[in-house]
C-alpha cells in the first residue's frame, strides 16, 4: 500500500514537471558555419541569447554546424527535443529550413539573412546597404587622398551589398571618390584570415586609401590592424569594433544580430509571428557607431551629415540600391 | 619485418590497438573539460547505431569517405599522393549539377542519375587531368600542384555559384533546387530491411554506388593488367619502365581514376542530398579521404571500414555535441584529429613492439 502511495506521488511529481518544461519550452539557436565565437556575425546572435539568458535566468540549446547536412538535422534534432522556439543564423539553413518546417507544425522557427515562406517561420532579413551607405558617407568626407579601401570575406552576394552600399555612400558624400574593392579569398577560411586581410590592406593603403572598411569576419580584424598601424582609419563591421583601436578606427557598420535573436526568444512562443521581418536604420536593426573611441574623428559636419542621410533613408527620401535583389550594382 | 606479422595483425590488430589508444587519449582529454568520456562514447555510438535515422546518417557520411578514400587509395599504388581530392569532388559536383539543371524537367531520374555520374566523374578527372600532366611531363609535384587546384576549383565555384548560377534576387550562392527527377531516391527500403526507419536522414543510392565503386577498385587494382602496371609503377619506376610501362600514361591514367572518383563524391551531396549546387560541398570529404586512405591501407575494404569509422565520428560526434554541450564542434575536431594521428601518421608505434612480441612466440614455439 505505502509503496502504491510513493508511486502515486512520484507520478504526479513527473506529470507536473513534465507540464512545468512544457509551458516554458527551451529556445535554441543554431549558429552558422563560421562559428560562435567569430567575433562578429555569429558571436552577435550568440550575445542576444546571451542576454535573453541572464534577463529570465532561463537556459538556451545551441549547436554549431559543420556542413550543409548538418543543418537539417540539427533543425530536426531541436523540433524533435521540442525546443521552441529555434532560431537559424546565416543564409545555409535556409534550404534545410524550407525541408524541416513543415514537418513540425507545431514548432516556431526564425531565419536570420534569408526569406524563407512558411506558417511557421520567421524570416529577419537586413538592409545592409544602409548602413554601407552611412559608413560610405562618413568615409569618403574623413578622406584626404579621395581614395576609399573596401575588404571583404567571400566574394558572395551577401558581401557584395555592403560594398554596393558603401559605394553608393562615398559618392553621395564625394562624387569623385574613388573605392578599391577586394576580397580575400573564395573558401570559408577567407573569414578567417587575418594575415591575408592585413596584407590587402596595406596593398590598398600603398595604393593611396586612408579609409578601409572591413566585412570580412575575423579577417576584418588584420584589416583593421593593419590600417591602425600604417596611421590611417579603418571602418569595422556587424558589432561595435570601435574599441579595438581607439582613434583609429572611423566608425563601425553596426548589424545588429543579437536583437534578432533576443527579441525572437522574448516572445517566445505566445508572441510569436510568421513573416518576413526586415531590419534597416528606420528599425534600429542598422546603423553607426559613435563612443567615447572615436568621438574625436567624426566633426560635427559629418555626424550632421550621417544623421540626415540616416533620416532620409529612414523616411524612403534616400533609396539605397540593394545589389541582391535589384540587380547588379550601378556604381564601381 | 612485415612479413613476420601474420595478416590479422597487420590488417586487424595494429589499427585496432591504434584506434584504442587514440580513444584513451580522446577521453583523457575529455575528462581535462570535467566531462565523463564514459557516457561521452555512449552518446557517439548511440548517436551512430543506435536507432534507424543516425544509422543512416552514419552510412550517408561513410558514402562520402568512401569515395574520396579510394580517391586517394588508387593514387597511393602509383606512389601518387593526391591531396586534391576536395577540388576534384567540388568540380565533379559542377558536373553533376549541371546534368540535373539541364534535363531536370523533361527527363526521368533513371536517365539522369548515369549522366550525372558520368558527368561528374569526368568533371573530377578533367580537374585532375592537368596536375598529372604537369606531373607526368614536367615533374611538377603533384602534391604542390593538387593543393592549388583546390583553391582554383574553389575559386571557379565561387564565381559560377555568384555570377552564373545563382537565382536571381536571392542572396544565397547556391544554383536553383532541382525537380524531382533531378533527385536520386532515398533508399528507406533499404534500411527497412533491417527494421529500421530512414527518418530524415538523406540516405541515397550513392551508397550503393559507393559499396560498387569498392568492388571496382578491387577489381582494378589487383585483377586487371592496367591495377598491376599500377602497382608495379607504384612499387619501383624504375623497373617499370625498364619492364615496358610508359610512366607518363600511368601517371595521367591513375590519376584520372582517382579524381573521376573524387568527381562521383558529388553525387551524394548535390543529387542525393542538397539537391541543388551550393558553395563547400564536399565539406572537407576530400582531406578526410587521405586519413581514409591511410587508415584502410589503400585496400577498398580497408577503405570501406574507415570511411565508415569516420562517419560514426562524424554522425556521434554530432549527437555528442547535442546532448553534452560542453563538447563542442572544436572538441570533435581534436578527437577526429586524434584518430587520425594515431591510425593514420602513427600507425608504426606499436609495430615494432607488436613484431618483436610475435617473433618471440615463434620462436618459443620452434623451440618447443
Amino acid at each position: 500500500m505505502r509503496d502504491a502511495v510513493v508511486a502515486g506521488v512520484l507520478a504526479l511529481t513527473l506529470v507536473a514537471l513534465a507540464v512545468g518544461t512544457e509551458a516554458h519550452a527551451e529556445p535554441a539557436v543554431i549558429y552558422s558555419t563560421g562559428g560562435k565565437f567569430d567575433k562578429s556575425f555569429n558571436e552577435g546572435a550568440w550575445n542576444g541569447a546571451k542576454a535573453w539568458s541572464e534577463e529570465t535566468d532561463e537556459s538556451f540549446a545551441e549547436f554549431q554546424i559543420d556542413s550543409a547536412a548538418q543543418s537539417e538535422q540539427a533543425l530536426r534534432n531541436f523540433a524533435r527535443d521540442g525546443k521552441d522556439p529555434i532560431v537559424a543564423i546565416g543564409f545555409n539553413h535556409a534550404a534545410a529550413l524550407a525541408k524541416v518546417a513543415p514537418e513540425f507544425p507545431d514548432a516556431h522557427f526564425a531565419i536570420v539573412d534569408m526569406v524563407v515562406s512558411g506558417g511557421n517561420i520567421r524570416s529577419i532579413v537586413y538592409r545592409e546597404h544602409e548602413g554601407g551607405f552611412l559608413v560610405g558617407m562618413l568615409g569618403a568626407m574623413a578622406s584626404e587622398t579621395g581614395k576609399l579601401g573596401f575588404v571583404g570575406g567571400m566574394d558572395i552576394p551577401l558581401i557584395r551589398k555592403f560594398a554596393c552600399g558603401y559605394i553608393q555612400g562615398a559618392r553621395a558624400a564625394d562624387p569623385t571618390v574613388e573605392v578599391l574593392v577586394n576580397y580575400t579569398g573564395d573558401t570559408p577560411a577567407a573569414w578567417s584570415d587575418p594575415v591575408r586581410g592585413a596584407e590587402i590592406a596595406r596593398t590598398q593603403i600603398e595604393q593611396g586609401a586612408d579609409v578601409i572598411m572591413q566585412a570580412a569576419g575575423g579577417t576584418g580584424i588584420g584589416v583593421l590592424q593593419a590600417a591602425a598601424d600604417a596611421g590611417v582609419l579603418g571602418i569595422g563591421t556587424d558589432s561595435n569594433q570601435n574599441g579595438l583601436h581607439p582613434g583609429r578606427i572611423l566608425t563601425t557598420m553596426l548589424k545588429n544580430v543579437d536583437v534578432a535573436v533576443y527579441e525572437t526568444f522574448k516572445d517566445g512562443v505566445a508572441g510569436f509571428k510568421a513573416g518576413v521581418v526586415s531590419l534597416g536604420i528606420a528599425e534600429g536593426g542598422i546603423g553607426w557607431a559613435l563612443d567615447e573611441h572615436n568621438r574625436d574623428l567624426i566633426t560635427p559636419e559629418m555626424e550632421q551629415a550621417a544623421r540626415q542621410a540616416a533620416d532620409l533613408i529612414a523616411d524612403g527620401e534616400i533609396k539605397v540600391h540593394d545589389s541582391t535583389v535589384d540587380g547588379p550594382c550601378p556604381v564601381q | 619485418m612485415n612479413a613476420q606479422l601474420p595478416r590479422w595483425v597487420d590488417l586487424g590488430l595494429i589499427p585496432l590497438l591504434n584506434l584504442i589508444v587514440a580513444f584513451l587519449v580522446a577521453g583523457g582529454v575529455v575528462m581535462l573539460i570535467g566531462e565523463n568520456p564514459v557516457e561521452a562514447v555512449e552518446h557517439i555510438l548511440y548517436g551512430a547505431f543506435g536507432f534507424g535515422e543516425g544509422i543512416a546518417f552514419t552510412l550517408f557520411y561513410a558514402t562520402n569517405f568512401i569515395f574520396t578514400g579510394l580517391c586517394v587509395a588508387v593514387a597511393f599504388h602509383a606512389s601518387l599522393f593526391n591531396i586534391g581530392g576536395e577540388g576534384q569532388a567540388y568540380i565533379g559536383g559542377l558536373g553533376v549539377a549541371l546534368v540535373c539543371l539541364a534535363f531536370d524537367t523533361f527527363l526521368p531520374w533513371w536517365i539522369i542519375a548515369p549522366l550525372a555520374i558520368c558527368a561528374g566523374a569526368a568533371f573530377g578527372a578533367g580537374w585532375a587531368f592537368v596536375p598529372a600532366y604537369l606531373q607526368a611531363k614536367r615533374g611538377s609535384h603533384i602534391v604542390i600542384t593538387t593543393i592549388m587546384f583546390n583553391f582554383l576549383a574553389a575559386s571557379l565555384m565561387v564565381y559560377l555559384l555568384v555570377n552564373v548560377l545563382k537565382v536571381d534576387g536571392t542572396m544565397a550562392p547556391e544554383s536553383r533546387t532541382f525537380e524531382e527527377a533531378g533527385r536520386l531516391p532515398k533508399i528507406g527500403w533499404f534500411m527497412e530491411l533491417f527494421g529500421q526507419n530512414i527518418g530524415g536522414a538523406p540516405l541515397n543510392l550513392s551508397f550503393f554506388l559507393a559499396i560498387l565503386a569498392c568492388v571496382g577498385v578491387w577489381l582494378l587494382i589487383w585483377r586487371t593488367k592496367l591495377g598491376y602496371e599500377i602497382r608495379t609503377f607504384g612499387a619501383n619506376p624504375a623497373a617499370a619502365v625498364y619492364a615496358g610501362i610508359n610512366p607518363v600514361r600511368i601517371t595521367v591514367i591513375t590519376m584520372m581514376i582517382s579524381g573521376g572518383l573524387a568527381g562521383m563524391m558529388a553525387l551524394n551531396p548535390v543529387m542525393g542530398d542538397q539537391n541543388r549546387l551550393f558553395l563547400e560541398l564536399a565539406g572537407g570529404a576530400g582531406f578526410v579521404g587521405i586519413a581514409v586512405a591511410l587508415m584502410g591501407r589503400a585496400h577498398p575494404v580497408g577503405v570501406a571500414l574507415a570511411a565508415l569509422l569516420f562517419g560514426v565520428l562524424y554522425q556521434g560526434g554530432a549527437e555528442l555535441s547535442f546532448e553534452m554541450p560542453a563538447i563542442t564542434r572544436d572538441m570533435i575536431v581534436v578527437i577526429q584529429g586524434l584518430v587520425v594521428l594515431f591510425a593514420g601518421a602513427l600507425e608504426f608505434m606499436f609495430r615494432p613492439v607488436v613484431a618483436r612480441v610475435f617473433a618471440r612466440t615463434a620462436t618459443a614455439k620452434g623451440a618447443a
